[in-house]
């Protein structure tokens, strides 16, 4: 076993009556990775991180959290993991100190440093100056989110999973929830579920994207464009004659498409060039230099995004899993 | 040992839970009137006519009438509520084992049970001091039918409270638990009674099924606890089904997961 490894998932299965949740999910998680797990809703994400948790039993397969196989070391498995589950349920009655100091008390932290370590994950948290002595049910969504994670926190696990740390948070909340994962990186092995794309873009090392219960496609995001992404993009940015230069584009021959033309109020026009072979920058500049009473104000390669990763990765699971007549 | 170190903590944690939840303090006030009550009618009786039984037996006879209310309060919220707002998961995220999580809610709803027919005992020494110093108030504190009740109540509280928490375990609806829980108990607590008068025409006295009746008539049971009569049978009826409920709501749970 690879020391290096700290999640090792394999031949996953789980279902749920008749339906599938997961099928034959194979991946492996490095350890200090912050690695996003994304897919539509439905797809098995919640699952995965259940039996990799041991919330869960798998119907077959296997999965090895630090080496330990979580099937049949279960509560050893729990001791190295920090988990904050969909939706975030909390006791809605406790005190946050009340509530973190149990959950350092059931995570079996040292009796005599359990307020050293309530204090350190709420300072990480920025729960202590605010909202250490109150009610969990008085706080806002934002707060309850922290105190979730604060709770994954305790007693320093190896490695934190975190299910939708995000979702229904305001872009303040959600910035601050990003910091903190940030600060996590290269202390933690920390696995993470997401809605909204642009996050897992911002804080993942990894990416591993789920459709239907299956492992569709896995890797850094340049890995993951360049095997779901065939075409390049050029944005040009002219101002004066641009329909000299979207003529001369579309009869120049070359092997590419105008992908999207839009002008601004102040006659500024961005042209998207779209094509399966690459966009040489220098070319474009001297297209534009040759055309009267055009200025070029910007040219740049346009990097395909995460939610185009994501777009084309699902797509071809749909259109693999669905049938054909 | 840090099996033990979960449970104090869990127990800690429940019998806080126990004392913030309005059940709780219902349950108990419903109880100390009704029993309050009981007792000054069962002292009122004896100042109209002799008794031949003393007035903390009969007390203790009627241990089944606040039981159908008490236990369902003190229990129906325990596993019930914890499903219904998922924070059970949050519990099995911890290392902690299932039946450490059930013992723990287990214990601290018995002893909340066991408090509250303690507090009872109040009513005799009240009465004792309040009244003059003769022979008849001497069997207001008779100790042998005190011990004896009290050693039923605490045996088969055991049972009343696995029954609670196994009810809880079946739904996540509180209300449907406590309905649950309530049926159980008239089962147990009146059945057993009921099928001794149903069949007590059909089965010879000795017989097996005769036998077997009797064994599971908690009332009967009482009557012979308050007589200070200790059987061994009673213990292995009241313990087996006990454990037995609650491995189930251990197993329940488990199959959730």
């Amino acid at each position: 076993m690879d020391e290096n490894i700290s999640i090792s998932v394999s031949g996953l299965s789980k279902s749920y009556g008749k339906v599938s949740a997961i099928k034959n999910a194979n991946f492996q998680i490095n350890k200090g990775e912050i690695v996003g797990l994304l897919g539509p809703n439905g797809a098995g994400k919640s699952t995965t991180m259940r039996i990799i948790g041991g919330l869960l039993n798998a119907d077959s397969g296997t999965a090895t959290v630090c080496g330990l196989p979580v099937a049949d070391s279960s509560l050893a498995i729990k001791r190295k993991i920090g988990f904050m589950q969909e939706n975030n349920p909390l006791p809605e009655d406790l005190r946050v100190m009340e509530y973190l100091k149990l959950r350092a008390e059931l995570k079996e932290v040292d009796p005599q440093k359990i307020s050293a370590e309530v204090r350190r994950v709420m300072d990480l948290c920025d729960l202590f100056r605010t909202a250490r002595r109150k009610i969990i049910r008085t706080l806002s969504k934002g707060f309850k989110q922290r105190v979730g994670i604060a709770d994954a926190l305790i007693g320093s696990p190896e490695i934190i999973i975190l299910d939708e740390p995000t979702i229904g948070l305001d872009p303040h909340q959600i910035q601050g929830i990003r910091n903190l994962i940030n600060s996590l990186r290269g202390i933690y092995t920390v696995l993470i579920s997401s809605h909204i794309l642009s996050e897992i873009e911002r804080n993942c090392d990894r990416v591993i994207i789920i459709n239907h219960g299956r492992v569709v496609a896995m890797g850094t995001q340049a890995e993951l464009s360049a095997e779901f992404i065939n075409d390049n993009y050029l944005k040009l940015q002219v101002s004066g004659n641009s329909e000299h230069l979207i003529e001369r584009l579309k009869s120049s021959g070359d092997e590419y498409e105008i992908a999207e033309a839009s002008t601004s109020e102040n006659d500024d026009c961005t042209i998207l060039i779209k094509s399966k072979k690459a966009l040489e920058i220098a070319h474009y500049t001297k297209m534009v230099d040759q055309i009267s009473h055009c200025q070029l104000i910007g040219i740049n390669l346009v990097k395909p995004d995460l939610e185009a990763i994501f777009l084309a990765a699902t797509k071809r699971s749909w259109d693999e899993v669905r049938p054909t007549h | 040992m840090k099996f033990m170190g979960h449970f104090f903590t869990l127990v800690r944690h429940e019998v806080r839970l126990l004392f913030i939840a309005p059940p709780t303090y219902v349950a108990s006030v419903l109880f100390l009137l009704l029993m309050g009550f009981i007792y000054w009618a069962i002292l009122r009786s004896m100042t109209l006519m002799p008794q031949d039984t003393s007035s903390i037996s009969q007390f203790f006879s009627l241990f089944w009438l606040p039981v159908f209310f008490t236990v369902p309060l003190l229990t129906m919220r325990s596993i019930a509520e914890e499903k219904n707002q998922a924070t059970l998961q949050i519990l099995f995220s911890a290392p902690i084992p299932t039946y450490a999580i059930v013992l723990s809610k287990f214990f601290a709803a018995y002893l909340l049970y066991v408090i509250l027919w303690v507090l009872t005992l109040y009513f005799p020494i009240i009465t004792y001091n309040l009244l003059s110093d003769n022979l008849s108030n001497a069997s207001l504190v008779d100790r042998s039918a005190i011990l004896g009740s009290l050693l039923f109540i605490l045996l088969s509280g055991i049972l009343f409270i696995a029954i609670g928490i196994f009810s809880s375990s079946l739904t996540r609806s509180q209300l449907v638990a406590g309905m649950l829980c309530f049926t159980f108990l008239f089962i147990i607590c009146i059945g057993g009674q009921q099928l001794e008068y149903a069949t007590y025409n059909y089965f010879t006295q000795g017989s097996f099924f005769f036998e077997s009746i009797q064994y599971v008539n908690v009332i009967r049971h009482f009557e012979d606890f308050s007589l200070g009569i200790l059987d061994t049978r009673p213990f292995v009826f009241y313990l087996s089904i006990s454990i037995l409920l609650l491995s189930l709501t251990v197993n329940l749970i488990d199959s959730e997961a």
